[in-house]
C-alpha cells in the first residue's frame, strides 16, 4: 500500500489542475481553496497524510475514495470542525486553517443533513442569516426555497418531509450564505437510487446557476464522475490522482485507480523497450505496446492495464478492428448478458481471467462458455502501472 | 382480515376467539386497573365523612374539602414540603444537567469513574444513604440545625443522580452533528447553546425537574432521619397514622393526582396542537 502512494502521491499532486502549479502560481493571486501539507493524525492513526490539494474557485470539484481514506476528515478540516496536526488551509489570501467554523465563509451540506428538528423549514433556512444579522431575511428564503422547489413546504418541520426534501432543505440552508465554498459530505448518500439520479443533475443545475465552488466528497464514483469537473481520487490519506473525470478513467496513473474507477484488467507484463512514443511488453509471450504518455514506470516490469469495454472479441483467426495487440488462445468462461451489452469473462492460456464488455450492436454474434475466442485492443488505449502496485487494490468488484 | 378469519376458524365458539383475539387488550385493561384502584380508593375517601372509622367509607361529605386545613400542622408540613420540593427541584435540575453536559461532551480525566458514581445514590438503599448522611451532618457539627436545610441537601444529593442520568441520555441521543452545523452556520458557542442544544435538550431537562419534584415531594426516610424537629407532609402522614390519618390527606392526595394528571394533559395538548399547526 505504501509504494502506491509514494509512486503516485508526487507524480499526481501539483500540477494536474491548470494553472495551480505551486511555483507558477506564486505571487499571482489565487482566489480558490488551496491546501498544503495539510497533515491530520487521531491517537491511534492518520487519516490524512501531507496532503496538497487546490481547488479552483468556480469549480465542481470531487474528493472520491472509499470509506476511511481521509475524505470526509478532509473536508471537516475546510469546515473548521477539526484542525490540522499541521500544515496550512488558504481561502483566496485569506489563512483560515485555525478561524473557528463560524468565521469563515464556507458552509457544509452533511450527510445526515443535521436539519434543526425543532425549528420549522423557514427557519431552518434563515438560520445562518439571522445568525449574521442580515437583511430582508424574508425575501432571500423565499427565493432559495423556491430554487430548491419547497415554497409549498416553508412551516412544516423537517420530519413531515421526505428524505429527498430534506436533502434540499440541507442543501438551501447552506447555499443561501453565499459561501465562497460549499462543503458536501456525502450528500446523496441517504437517498434511494432514482432519487439520487434526480439530485446529481439538480445539484449540477445549482451549481452551475450560483457559480459558487462546491467541494463533494464522495465513495460513489458515478456520482463524482457525473457531477464534478475535477476529481481528486484519494486513497489512505493522500491523492491518488486527480483531473478531469475522463482523464482519470482513460490514463488511470495506479492500480488503485485503475481498479476503483470502473473496472480494469491488469495483466503482468515485462518492458521490453523504449522508444520515443512507445513501450514495448512482453505479456506472457505475446508483444503488445502502450503509448508513452501512458506508460506510468520506470521499471523494467509493470502491469498491462486495458478497460474491459475497450477489449474486442472474436472468432480465432478473425480479422479484429485493431490494427493493435491481439492475443489468441482465450476461452469463454462466463457469459452475462444486460441487454445493452454482454459481458464475458475469458480464461487466458496463462491461466488469469480477464473482462470483456461488448456492446451489442447486433455486428457480431454473441458468443457461449467453452468457445475458443482471441482477444484484441488498440494499442493507445492500453495503460502500464508499476509492478510494485497490488493489482487488487481499489478493487470494488470481483474484477481485474 | 377480520372478515376472512370466522370462515377460517368457525368451528371455535365466538367468546372463547373474542377473548384470543382481544388478549392483550384485556389483559392491559386489567393492569391499568390494578394500578388506579389504590387512586380511586383516595379521592374516594376525601369525600369520607369519616370521624370514627376512617378505613371505611361512611357518607358523602364536602367537609374534608371545605376545612383542609382544619388541622394547621398538616397545612403547615404541606408547605415545608412544597418549598422543599420546589427548592431541591431547583438545585439539583441545575447542577445536574450542568454534570451531565460534562459527561457528555467533554473528556476528561476519571469521566467513566464519574459515571459510575453518579448511579451510586440510586443504587443504595435509601436508610443506608439517609443514616450517612446524619452521620456527616452530626460529624460536621450541625447537629443542633438539623432542619429545612438539611433535609434540602439531601433532597438535592438524591434527585441528582435522577436528573444527570434523564438528561444525560437525551443528551446522549442528540445528533452532534446538529450543533455542528450551528457553528457552520455562524453561530457562535454561546448562540449554539441557547438556539439548538438548549430547545432540543429542554424536554429531557423538564422531564428531570418533574421527577425530581415527585421524588423530593414524597420521600420520607432519608427525610426522617435528617429533619430534626421540623415535620414534611410524608412525616406528618406517617405520624398522624398512628392515630388515624384525618380525612384531608385524601384531599391532598386527590389534589396532587389531578395536578399530575393536568401536567401531562397539558403537555399532550400542547404537542398535539403544535402538529395540528403543522400539517396545515
Amino acid at each position: 500500500m505504501s509504494q502506491v502512494a509514494e509512486g503516485a502521491g508526487p507524480a499526481s499532486a501539483p500540477g494536474v489542475v491548470p494553472g495551480a502549479d505551486p511555483g507558477g502560481a506564486r505571487g499571482a493571486a489565487y482566489d480558490g481553496l488551496r491546501l498544503r501539507s495539510v497533515t491530520k493524525r487521531f491517537a491511534t492513526f492518520t487519516a490524512v497524510d501531507d496532503l496538497d490539494l487546490d481547488v479552483p474557485a468556480g469549480s465542481f470539484f470531487a474528493l472520491l475514495g472509499p470509506s476511511g481514506c481521509g475524505k470526509t476528515t478532509t473536508l471537516r478540516m475546510v469546515a473548521g470542525l477539526e484542525t490540522p496536526t499541521s500544515g496550512s488551509i488558504t481561502l483566496g489570501e485569506q489563512d483560515i486553517t485555525w478561524a473557528k467554523p463560524y468565521r469563515r465563509p464556507v458552509n457544509t451540506v452533511f450527510q445526515s443533513y443535521a436539519l434543526f428538528p425543532h425549528l420549522d423549514i423557514f427557519e431552518n433556512v434563515a438560520f445562518g442569516l439571522r445568525r449574521r444579522k442580515r437583511k430582508d431575511v424574508k425575501e432571500k428564503v423565499a427565493e432559495m426555497l423556491d430554487l430548491v422547489e419547497l415554497g409549498s413546504q416553508a412551516r412544516k418541520k423537517p420530519a413531515q418531509l421526505s428524505g429527498g426534501q430534506q436533502q434540499r432543505v440541507a442543501l438551501a440552508r447552506a447555499l443561501i450564505n453565499e459561501p465562497e465554498v460549499l462543503l458536501l459530505d456525502e450528500p446523496l448518500g441517504a437517498l434511494d437510487l432514482k432519487l439520487r439520479r434526480g439530485m446529481q443533475i439538480e445539484l449540477k443545475r445549482i451549481q452551475t446557476e450560483v457559480g459558487l465552488t462546491f467541494v463533494h466528497v464522495t465513495h460513489d464514483q458515478e456520482e463524482a464522475m457525473t457531477m464534478a469537473d475535477t476529481v481528486a481520487v484519494m486513497n489512505a490519506g493522500v491523492i491518488e490522482q486527480m483531473g478531469a473525470p475522463a482523464e482519470l478513467y482513460e490514463n488511470p496513473r495506479s492500480t488503485f485507480v485503475a481498479n476503483f474507477l470502473g473496472q480494469s484488467n491488469l495483466v503482468a507484463g515485462t518492458v521490453l523497450s523504449r522508444s520515443a512514443d512507445l513501450t514495448t511488453v512482453d505479456m506472457h509471450g505475446i508483444q503488445v505496446s502502450v503509448p508513452t504518455a501512458r506508460t506510468h514506470t520506470d521499471g523494467d516490469a509493470g502491469w498491462v492495464g486495458i478497460r474491459p469495454e475497450k477489449v474486442l472479441i472474436g472468432d480465432e483467426g478473425a480479422e479484429l478492428d485493431a490494427p493493435g495487440n491481439t492475443i489468441p488462445g482465450g476461452v469463454v468462461t462466463d457469459v452475462s448478458f444486460v441487454g445493452v451489452s454482454t459481458q464475458y469473462l475469458v480464461r487466458m492460456p496463462w491461466g488469469q481471467e480477464l473482462q470483456v464488455f461488448a456492446q451489442n450492436t447486433g455486428r457480431q454474434r454473441l458468443f457461449t462458455t467453452g468457445e475458443r475466442v482471441e482477444l484484441s485492443w488498440r494499442p493507445e488505449y492500453a495503460f502500464l502501472l508499476d509492478a510494485a502496485q497490488d493489482a487488487s487494490a481499489g478493487a470494488q468488484r470481483d474484477g481485474a | 382480515m377480520s372478515a376472512a378469519r370466522p370462515a377460517a376458524r368457525g368451528t371455535r365458539p365466538p367468546a372463547g376467539r373474542w377473548l384470543r383475539e382481544h388478549l392483550v387488550l384485556v389483559l392491559g385493561l386489567l393492569v391499568l386497573l390494578y394500578t388506579f384502584v389504590p387512586i380511586a380508593v383516595v379521592v374516594l375517601m376525601s369525600f369520607n365523612e369519616g370521624t370514627r372509622n376512617v378505613y371505611a367509607f361512611q357518607s358523602f361529605t364536602l367537609d374534608n374539602w371545605a376545612n383542609v386545613c382544619e388541622d394547621q400542622s398538616m397545612c403547615d408540613a404541606l408547605w415545608v414540603s412544597i418549598r422543599i420540593g420546589v427548592l431541591a427541584t431547583l438545585g439539583a435540575t441545575l447542577l445536574g444537567t450542568l454534570a451531565a453536559f460534562a459527561l457528555v461532551r467533554h473528556d476528561f480525566r476519571g469521566r467513566s469513574a464519574s459515571n459510575l458514581l453518579i448511579f451510586l445514590p440510586m443504587a443504595a438503599p435509601e436508610i443506608v444513604l439517609g443514616s450517612s448522611l446524619l452521620a456527616l451532618f452530626v460529624a460536621a457539627g450541625f447537629s443542633g440545625q438539623l432542619g429545612f436545610w438539611t433535609i434540602l441537601i439531601a433532597h438535592v444529593m438524591f434527585c441528582l443522580s435522577f436528573v444527570v442520568v434523564t438528561v444525560r441520555s437525551r443528551l446522549a441521543g442528540m445528533d452532534d452533528s446538529l450543533e455542528q452545523a450551528a457553528m457552520d452556520l455562524y453561530a457562535t458557542p454561546a448562540q449554539t447553546f441557547w438556539r439548538v442544544t438548549l430547545p432540543l435538550v429542554f424536554p429531557g431537562i423538564l422531564g428531570a425537574a418533574l421527577l425530581s419534584f415527585s421524588l423530593s415531594f414524597d420521600d420520607f426516610i432519608v427525610t426522617n432521619l435528617n429533619a430534626g424537629t421540623e415535620l414534611t407532609f410524608p412525616m406528618y402522614v406517617w405520624g398522624a397514622s398512628q392515630r388515624g390519618v384525618p380525612m384531608q390527606v385524601n384531599v391532598i392526595g386527590t389534589v396532587m393526582f389531578v395536578l399530575s394528571i393536568a401536567v401531562v394533559l397539558v403537555g399532550e395538548l400542547g404537542s398535539r396542537r403544535r402538529s395540528r399547526a403543522l400539517s396545515r
